[in-house]
């Protein structure tokens, strides 16, 4: 099994509301996946099993053949897990640049120690830190703006420099929690442009939460449903648009106001 | 360059105050005094800013942990300074330096551990609820204090006496700057930034990696280290301590240094332990009105200036993009 994620039959009971139910699904390498379903079906919550906010109640997840439940959620980053948040969750007081350094601490060699004495190995880490965030900031065109408190950039950039903080942490697969919300059109077109480019410029594995069925269609592989935590529809985008329980998930079944 | 100019400072700083140590006789011994305490506070707003305002922990309880290093280094210098002295060569300002430096260090490094201690558990528990657990730290240690018996190497609620003076302008502002430099050189690190990151938004700190609990404790534990340290020096400049001056309106003090100076911002709370310790002396005459003028003082600035005299990010260099 090579599947760079791996989700089995897992279950998770908050008292009496079983918010995900025997819920299966696998994410190969290099992956465009999109995870859908009406509101409070459980989208928010499969991330925070995967990323280990929570810890299912039964069933298992395995990240490339290692168990998910059981580990901290920094421990999890550290095996290749990064993701976004649905309201943007950048670290408000710093600067655009700090905020991609704080993804760096994890990859660093030198400790306390170093920090205190700064030695030339420790100089040399950080000017390789510098170089390699001033790199990833280019990449996205924000690298005039490393030096700018985050809370300054347009609420597209908050958004992709989230995106750019998650990615410093070099995953294997990337979490990205309705990137589109709030979005206007035209930054909606941006967003799937760069969604692509990064799966693609960085070949990693990606799962996306996102309501704006436009962007969804547009750019996933393969596309899950969700409904009341349970998987009712698994394929491809032209096979999820006609599939009838969707349609009946997201419209309703028995008359009404249907206007499709 | 920039990691050259804060070795050359530390070095500066150290060099300056042995400079000043060696001539201190000199200086009228009203000022002197002054100039120590303002030290020993800087000491200590410092240390509780790595708490209270890098990492955003509020911590009430950072005379405790100066207790636990005034005590602890006390009882080196009373109980074993003679015979350290002995093996040292006999009394002289070598062997008085050496059991010093040792009986500061036992000092600081209880007070570490204190800090550890307290801190593991205390530390799952956010804002308010951490304030009143370092609270009740600190009053537990008082009272645990003030309890001893009076004969036992504690001295109970009279305290100890005839603690010998080897706190001098040197070991003052050395280890003042040793802390400033300590806690400046971690936080602007890489690594640092995981104390920042704790304190702007904990989830996404661990999201991106950073093990949000060892930061914390890490935090707590230097800031106690530092606070032990500033503990032993006060207790051998007064040359007698006691329970009570340990309280927690002393805590309060310094974290009004720390709020005024603006939380994380090392250079406002440098200059918020200065003036606040050179404006005490100056109104000693009206001390009951003291705690009345700083609660005003502190309403006034959460309504006026709330990010503290000197924000963090003021004098931050911006680099060149």
């Amino acid at each position: 099994m090579s599947a760079t994620l791996q989700l089995e039959d897992v279950t998770i009971q908050f008292g009496g509301l079983r918010a995900v139910g025997d819920l299966s699904f696998g994410i190969q390498p290099g992956e465009l996946v999109g995870l859908i379903g009406p509101n409070g079906a459980g989208k928010t919550t499969v991330f925070n099993l995967i990323t280990g906010v929570y810890t299912p109640t039964a069933g298992q997840i395995f990240f490339n053949g290692i168990k998910i439940p059981g580990h901290q959620p920094h421990q999890i980053t550290k095996l290749g897990i990064a993701r976004t948040f649905q309201n943007i969750r950048l670290f408000p007081s710093l600067s655009v640049f700090d905020n991609v350094r704080t993804s760096m601490v994890m990859h660093q060699q030198h400790g306390i120690t170093h920090a205190l004495v700064r030695g030339p190995a420790y100089r040399d880490e950080e000017k390789l830190i510098e170089a390699e965030i001033l790199d990833l900031l280019n990449i996205f065109d924000l690298r005039g703006m490393a030096h700018v408190p985050c809370k300054s950039l347009s609420y597209g950039d908050q958004r992709r420099l989230e995106i750019i903080r998650a990615l410093a942490t070099k995953p294997k697969l990337l979490l990205l929690d309705e990137p589109a919300a709030g979005m206007n059109p035209t930054e909606k077109e941006g967003l799937m442009h760069l969604i692509q480019f990064i799966r693609d410029k960085f070949d990693i594995a990606i799962l996306l939460v996102e309501h704006d069925m436009k962007v969804v269609m547009g750019i996933c592989q393969r596309i899950i449903v969700i409904e009341y935590g349970v998987k009712i529809a698994e394929g491809t985008p032209a096979d999820i648009r006609t599939n009838p329980r969707v349609i009946a998930a997201y419209l309703g079944t028995d008359g009404g106001g249907e206007h499709a | 360059m920039k990691h050259h100019t804060s070795h050359f400072a530390l070095l500066l700083a150290l060099a300056v105050s042995l400079g000043v140590s060696l001539c201190s006789s000199q200086l009228d011994d009203y000022y002197l005094d002054i100039m120590l305490n303002v030290g020993i506070n800087v000491i200590l707003a410092v240390s509780l800013n790595l708490v209270n305002g890098h990492t955003g922990q509020f911590s009430l309880g950072h005379a405790a942990f100066m207790a636990v290093g005034a005590y602890g280094s006390s009882m080196v210098t009373l109980e074993m300074g003679a015979s350290m002295m002995r093996v040292l060569g006999g009394a002289g300002p070598v062997a008085e330096s050496v059991t010093f430096l040792v009986a500061l260090l036992v000092g600081g490094v209880s007070a570490a551990v204190c800090g550890w201690i307290v801190g593991m558990p205390s530390l799952r528990l956010r804002g308010d609820y951490l304030a009143i657990v370092t609270l009740g730290f600190n009053e537990i240690i008082r009272v645990v204090l003030q309890n001893t018996n009076g004969d036992g190497p504690f001295g109970g609620a009279l305290g100890l006496k005839g603690i010998p003076a080897y706190t001098s302008f040197f070991w003052v502002f050395a280890t003042a700057a040793i802390a400033i430099y300590t806690i400046g050189a971690l936080v602007n690190s890489t690594y640092g930034r995981g104390f920042l990151a704790v304190r702007d938004d904990e989830i996404a700190g661990e999201s991106m990696g950073i093990n949000t609990t060892r930061y914390k404790v890490l935090a707590f534990v230097i800031g106690s280290f530092f606070a032990g340290l500033a503990g032993g020096l006060y207790a051998h400049l007064r040359t007698t301590i006691s329970p009570e001056g340990f309280n927690f309106l002393k805590s309060v003090d310094v974290v009004v240094m720390v709020i005024l100076g603006g939380m994380g911002s090392t250079v406002g709370v440098i200059v918020a332990a200065v003036v606040l310790t050179v404006l005490n002396e100056f109104l000693r005459d009206f001390e009951q009105y003291r705690m009345i003028v700083f609660s005003l003082l502190l309403i006034v600035m959460m309504i006026v200036r709330p990010q503290g005299l000197l924000p963090a990010g003021l004098f931050q260099r911006r680099k060149r993009a």
